[in-house]
């Protein structure tokens, strides 16, 4: 199944978020070894060319390590990876109070909201 | 390095009618490369220049540092947008053909193909539906072990499930040193594929830019810059 990816925004910071999610998740396991460019590109339904930019990217960031001879693994520094998910729920919180607000909500109303859910 | 492609101010008449005028591009290897533009805005005759099927009226063209020829013939493969197969063949002997015309063609590579697709190798041209037929094509180009591979056209006729094998088949195939140029309408079904579009406006080179800095710059997919820019 190819990945989701939307018309607007750069293809391979899209599939740098699809990883960065990946990796927080556990899907890609800390410390563990990456599928190879070839393989991504080919579940993602990309350009390979695209793939290798995401992933050259995202060691800039730390989150995966490139080893010379046995390809990229997955950071084993879980502080890392806990504050890279804090990042996203962050995102996620603020895309979501700006969604009820335009819906003209204010702060304790969703408040009361989410504890009547929880 | 010598680039794969390079065109020198190519300009392409036929008698009053100027199909393309002044284009200068470079197109590099290890790429993939959609070739955009709207109906008879010039794209099948860059790729009939680039095959050497037609003559320049004016410029030049040079493939791997060669002029059009015998040596930059083995070195492109080219799928038509028209049938070009005769219609009493079988799957079989088009196969057979191919190999026996070029030496880079990869016959087993051929074979899986086709049964990936589900086609029988007996079967003959004239009983196939236009779909069928453009992915036989499409497999005797793509089992060529060229540099440059110039599709034009490539999944008009072709349902959606085998549209996504083919671009499948595309990525697979991806080798650092070929390049594939694909002329398509279908934009949005082949971006992400993509590494580098180049759209040709009335015979002018209009644009020649990766698809993520279009999608940067633009803040738009491809194909909604392409609709905005050739809006009727």
């Amino acid at each position: 199944m190819a990945w989701e990816l939307n018309s607007d925004r750069p293809i391979y910071m899209q599939i740098m978020d699809n990883i960065k999610f990946s990796i927080i998740s556990g899907k890609y396991p800390c410390g563990d070894k990456l599928p190879s460019v070839r393989d991504l590109a080919h579940e993602a339904a990309v350009n390979p060319n695209t793939m290798q930019k995401a992933l050259s990217e995202l060691e800039l960031t730390g989150l995966i390590q490139s080893n010379r001879t046995t390809g990229r693994f997955v950071t084993d520094d879980t502080g890392l990876i806990s504050s890279v998910k804090k990042e996203l729920a962050t995102e996620y919180c603020s895309e979501f109070f700006e969604k009820l607000h335009s819906l003209g909500m204010t702060d304790n109303e969703i408040k009361e909201l989410i504890s009547d859910i929880i | 390095m010598i680039p794969l492609l390079e065109c020198r101010q190519l300009t392409k008449k036929y008698g009053s009618i100027t199909a393309l005028d002044n284009v200068s591009l470079t197109l590099n290897r290890g790429r993939i490369i959609g070739l955009l533009g709207p109906n008879a805005s010039g794209k099948t005759t860059l790729i009939k220049l680039i095959c050497g099927l037609l003559t320049p009226s004016s410029g030049e063209i040079l493939i791997n540092g060669f002029h059009p020829g015998p040596e930059s013939k083995l070195k492109v493969a080219y799928l038509p947008d028209v049938s070009f197969l005769s219609e009493w063949m079988t799957v079989e002997q088009t196969f057979n053909y191919y190999r026996d015309f070029y030496s880079n063609f990869n016959i087993d590579k051929a074979y899986d193909m086709l049964s990936r697709l589900n086609i029988n190798k007996s079967m003959k041209l004239k009983a196939m539906s236009k779909g069928t037929k453009e992915k036989v094509q499409l497999i005797l180009t793509m089992s060529r072990n060229a540099d440059l591979y110039c599709l034009d056209e490539p999944i008009g006729g072709v349902d959606p499930a085998s549209r996504d094998y083919i671009l499948d088949t595309i990525i697979n195939n991806y080798n650092p040193e070929g390049t594939i140029l694909i002329s398509t309408h279908l934009i949005s079904d082949i971006e992400k594929v993509l590494d580098e579009v180049v759209i040709i406006k009335q015979g002018t080179l209009f644009m020649y830019n990766s698809v993520d800095n279009i999608r940067e710059n633009n803040g738009m997919s491809v194909d909604s810059l392409f609709r905005e820019v050739f809006r009727c």
